[in-house]
């Protein structure tokens, strides 16, 4: 079944659909939940409060705001952060530690067995830090292009062209 | 548009994290509907992204789904009992209100009708009462205009007594000579029988000369029971005889009720 009608299944409350669509996902909104708390166990648990937000939430999905990718991935990293921040009792978005994807890179050995370290390595062969550290800005963190740009006092025209240049690079190790 | 310097900018990459303005999300979506290159391109950079969170994810177990599955059989069907625990205020407080709003918005309705309608009553009784002032301020003004009339200095007063064929009659004449009117007061004849009507009658005593001055038509339904009358002449007596309808060219005598001289 094609995505599209897939997730309009999905949002007339159909379970297969939605079956479907966990397949699909729910490996990678594990792996988007790791990055941030890097705790595979707590990980797997909000995995699935994710997914039951996200059934919950169905009617809330517009096409026209952007990818279901995207939808679930603000989804998941906001559920992650709501975590984060219980635990260490930070108000402020940016007071959270910018280093979940270099963190989880570079424990990567400390989470051996339990996350593709290997692959993750070679995904991210070659990119240089501030490569990993927009990536974790605008895909974990939720930053807007705005605040990355305040945040690093780089211009928005920078950041665009940076971000395409560190994704390009991933998908180079892809290949 | 240059698709490729588009693709190149990096705004497909920010798309996909959600890190645009609803504008630019609608802007990326109406590109990637027209050139196939952008929708190609979004999904390769998803595909990369589903990559990298693929190898950051903890093992998936085998029954993930199965749980949540559970789950939502769970919590669907009993999506009531667990919104029992939290009790609906805000909803009831709602309902209490759309309630309680379309009560009183019912009431003044009603009691709006009900004040129009007795505004009408009181403007119609404000109108009766209205006309009744208004009639007996005529009222009063006729008699007053009527006593002055009869107040008059140049008024002479005859009374008239009841003659032979009616005893208890009587009558009054107030006899203005300076406007040659004559205000009979028929109050103490007795209604005329059907057909006939009372006729007054100037008298010259010598010799008897009578001369008609007018009839008491509608006597039994005139209320006051005064008439005002036409009198040119040097009346010496006033009559008053029962006649036919109509009236007679001479008084009929045996139907004379009452009769006065002017100065006895």
């Amino acid at each position: 079944m094609h995505l599209d009608n897939l997730i309009q299944q999905f949002q007339k409350k159909d379970k297969v659909a939605f079956e479907t669509l966990y397949n699909m996902y729910a490996e990678n909104i594990c792996g988007v939940i790791n990055v941030i708390l890097k705790d595979p166990e707590r990980s797997q648990e909000l995995c699935q409060d994710v997914f039951m937000k996200i059934w919950d939430k169905s009617d809330q999905y517009d096409a026209s705001k952007g990818r279901f990718f995207t939808w679930i991935l603000n989804i998941a990293r906001n559920t992650a952060i709501d975590e984060l921040r219980s635990k260490s009792h930070k108000n402020q978005k940016k007071n959270l530690p910018v280093d979940s994807l270099v963190g989880i890179y570079e424990n990567s050995e400390d989470l051996n067995g339990k996350i593709d370290t290997i692959g993750l390595q070679s995904l991210l062969k070659g990119l240089k830090d501030k490569c990993i550290l927009l990536i974790d800005m605008l895909y974990f963190k939720g930053y807007t292009q705005k605040e990355a740009a305040k945040e690093l006092k780089t211009p928005i025209g920078t950041i665009k062209t940076r971000i395409r240049s560190c994704i390009s690079a991933i998908r180079k190790n892809m290949a | 548009m240059e698709v490729e310097k588009y693709i190149a900018s990096g705004i497909l990459e920010l798309y996909v994290a959600g890190a645009l303005t609803p504008e630019q999300n609608l802007e990326v979506q109406h590109y990637a509907i027209q050139y196939p290159e952008i929708k190609k391109e979004i999904e390769a950079i998803e595909a990369a992204m589903m990559e990298l969170t693929r190898t950051t994810s903890p093992k998936m177990p085998e029954d993930g789904f199965a749980k949540l599955r559970a789950e939502l059989d769970d919590v669907i069907p009993f999506m009531p009992a667990s919104s029992e625990k939290k009790t609906p205020w805000g909803s009831y407080l709602g309902w209490a209100a759309a309630i309680l709003f379309a009560a009183g918005t019912l009431w003044m309705y009603f009691q709006n009708t009900n004040l129009k309608s007795e505004i009408e009553i009181s403007n119609q009784e404000k109108e009766n009462l209205e006309e009744i002032i208004s009639t007996t301020r005529e009222e009063v003004a006729d008699k007053e205009s009527l006593l002055e009339e009869l107040r008059d200095k140049n008024v002479t007063v005859i009374a008239l007594g009841g003659q032979a064929v009616s005893p208890d009659s009587y009558a009054k004449a107030y006899w203005n000579q300076e406007e040659q009117k004559v205000i009979i007061d028929a109050q103490g004849l007795p209604d005329p029988p059907p057909g006939f009507t009372y006729q007054v009658w100037s008298l010259k005593l010598d010799p008897l000369t009578p001369t008609s001055i007018g009839l008491l038509d509608d006597l039994a339904s005139d209320n006051t029971k005064l008439f005002t009358l036409e009198n040119p002449n040097a009346s010496e007596a006033f009559g008053i005889t029962l006649e036919p309808i109509g009236g007679s060219e001479t008084p009929t005598l045996e139907q004379l009720y009452t009769l006065g001289a002017v100065g006895a």
